[in-house]
């Protein structure tokens, strides 16, 4: 993050060849921090040839919270509220992602009906987290009616999370070895009725763009990416497997109830912005498949580990009936005890909606982490960005920018 | 390939560079030396069997001198560990390596301990790299743009070291 300076020799510093020449006629902008099309704060600094991009500079840090000193002072439930303000527009994914970790490193085994509860709302996040960022590249690049369609399911999504834990945006849902409450007849009820309906919004969001003209032209051919670059600049996620690469962590590395459920991965091989939208479109299909399949085989049974294993809270029933469940309660929620984590460092990663969403996790026998790294996708992603721009017009800024999901929340942390 | 045999062909083939190994752990690690990690990550990457072509992530964590309290359960000696998580996208197998560093270069305090960039061989390296230089203060030798990246360029000290302190004010603005 630059203070005071105006970023021209930025530029030349950052690129020695392009900075000994003396090109008068090249002139810099500053893109954002704010400005409508980066969604929330980033900074780009373009050099441009006339309408043509010749280098690009992110400049990111703007958010920076400090997400990962705050993980090495909030003990492993505390920190699930701090997951949801990362990619805050699919949270649930994100506290899935954490759990997963924090469950690997203690090495606790939960139960049938979470693991399927965990994947019911995982995919529901992915479902949401592609509406908006197809949504917004519609948006950027003039397809507002695609928008609202997109943002009008976003709200049927928000509404089965509310009924399911009460907050809309920062649900902070799972908990150590369980979830913060069971699924209830009446989300079942409400995620039935959006795989019911939501296939008709979905043939009517395709016909709108996929041929689109203005749609198909501003995106086929911009902002390229080949598969080894996907690979060697680490991508993952859509991005990825729009240019054909076929990793997925649900299929290369099960966790929660992938194994059991049949899905397919989707790719593409063009790399390009069109490609990046159509495998989104492609996966929430498959993502309402997979909703479709655990909400139908979702095994009955407790929801969290039992109390013996003194990990999460006991019902109230057993707090207030029987001596064993008032002790477990005590213990658990007093600072000074808590759980007992192994001496062990653990890494996790989940396919989140944007990528591969990882923790690595350094526990040092305390309840809380002793050092809590996050390894978000939209940084390796815009760190890609420079590559993808460069060559195309000022306009194409705004469409690569979206089709990459960009989270300034979860870029910074 | 078992993690026993990956250990021994590196050990192999970088008699000097590997330093130890921890096999029991619940993500098994590899530990080598500053001098040679570039050539074992290409040769990790470039090997027809091995095929590591993704790196997922760089993290440091620094292992601070525990308070009193802690001492007696804590098994380390101050130090500060760079970890590297490879993932091979053919063979779908991930694998940690691990660098140890001292706290400061040659015990000098402020003097950042250095490590060779591996930017050279993934290009994702770049932004790690200078995050965990802006964070937990490890200098990148060859980095190609090696600055701060999440903290402002005029910021001080290193906010994931465990003694790290908040400053007074910044520019104005109050600190702590």
């Amino acid at each position: 993050m630059a203070h005071g300076t105006l970023g021209d020799e930025r530029l030349a510093a950052s690129d020695p060849a392009a900075g000994v020449r003396d090109e008068d006629y090249l002139w810099t902008l500053n893109f954002g921090p704010q400005h409508p099309a980066t969604h929330t704060t980033l900074r780009l600094l373009l050099k441009l040839d006339g309408e043509r991009v010749v280098d690009a500079v992110p400049d990111i840090g703007y958010l920076h919270s400090g997400f990962e000193k705050i993980g090495e002072k909030l003990d492993f439930n505390q920190y699930v509220t701090v997951t949801d303000r990362m990619n805050y527009i699919s949270p649930m994914a994100n506290n899935v992602a954490w759990h997963h970790a924090v469950e690997k490193l203690l090495g606790i085994e939960i139960t049938p009906r979470c693991v399927y509860v965990r994947t019911i709302i995982a995919e529901l996040a992915r479902i949401s987290d592609h509406l908006l960022s197809n949504g917004a590249v519609g948006l950027d690049v003039g397809a507002f009616t695609f928008f609202l369609y997109a943002f009008y399911q976003r709200e049927v999504i928000y509404d089965i999370f509310e009924t399911l834990c009460g907050a809309r945006f920062t649900n902070s849902y799972t908990r150590t070895g369980g979830v913060m409450h069971d699924m209830t007849p009446m989300v079942i009820e409400k995620i039935r009725n959006f795989v019911r309906t939501f296939p008709k919004t979905l043939d009517d969001m395709e016909r709108l763009l996929n041929r689109n003209r203005i749609f198909v032209d501003r995106t086929k051919g911009v902002g390229v990416l080949t598969k080894e670059e996907a690979i060697n600049r680490s991508c993952t996620g859509p991005v990825a497997r729009a240019s054909g690469v076929t990793r997925d962590v649900r299929k290369d590395d099960p966790y929660l109830a992938y194994a059991d459920l049949d899905f397919k991965v989707c790719c593409a091989t063009e790399g390009d912005c069109f490609a990046r939208y159509l495998v989104r479109m492609a996966e929430m299909r498959e993502s309402l498949r997979l909703v479709e399949q655990a909400v139908e085989n979702l095994p009955s049974g407790p929801v969290d580990v039992g109390m013996d294993e003194r990990i999460a809270l006991p019902t109230k029933e057993q707090v207030y009936n029987s001596i064993e469940g008032t002790i477990a309660h005590f213990e658990l929620v007093m600072s000074n005890r808590g759980f007992e984590t192994p001496e062990e460092e653990i890494y996790a990663a989940i396919e989140a909606p944007n990528g591969e969403l990882g923790f690595y996790l350094v526990g040092d026998g305390s309840a809380v982490a002793y050092r809590a790294r996050c390894r978000p996708p939209s940084y390796i992603h815009f760190a890609v960005f420079p590559h993808l721009i460069r060559g195309h017009t000022l306009s194409d800024v705004v469409a690569v920018l979206g089709s990459l999901n960009i989270i300034a929340a979860e870029l910074d942390r | 390939m078992s993690g026993t045999n990956l250990v021994d062909q590196l050990k192999a083939k970088f008699p000097d560079q590997v330093t130890g190994a921890d096999l029991e752990a619940i993500d098994p690690w590899i530990a080598v030396r500053p001098e040679g990690l570039v050539d074992v990550c290409r040769f990790l990457k470039e090997d027809d069997q091995l095929r590591f072509d993704m790196l997922s992530c760089i993290t440091c964590v620094d292992y601070f001198e525990p308070d009193e309290k802690k001492a007696a359960k804590v098994p380390w000696d101050p130090h500060l560990e760079v970890v590297y998580h490879l993932w091979s996208v053919p063979n779908k197998v991930s694998l940690v390596l691990k660098v140890m560093l001292p706290r400061w270069k040659d015990d000098t305090e402020g003097e950042l301990p250095e490590v060779p960039s591996v930017a050279g061989v993934w290009r994702t390296a770049d932004w790690h790299e200078r995050e965990v230089y802006d964070l937990s203060g490890v200098r990148f030798t060859g980095h190609p743009d090696h600055k701060r990246i999440l903290c402002p360029e005029d910021w001080v000290g290193h906010p994931l070291r465990k003694d790290y302190e908040l400053p007074l004010e910044y520019h104005g603005i109050r600190g702590r």
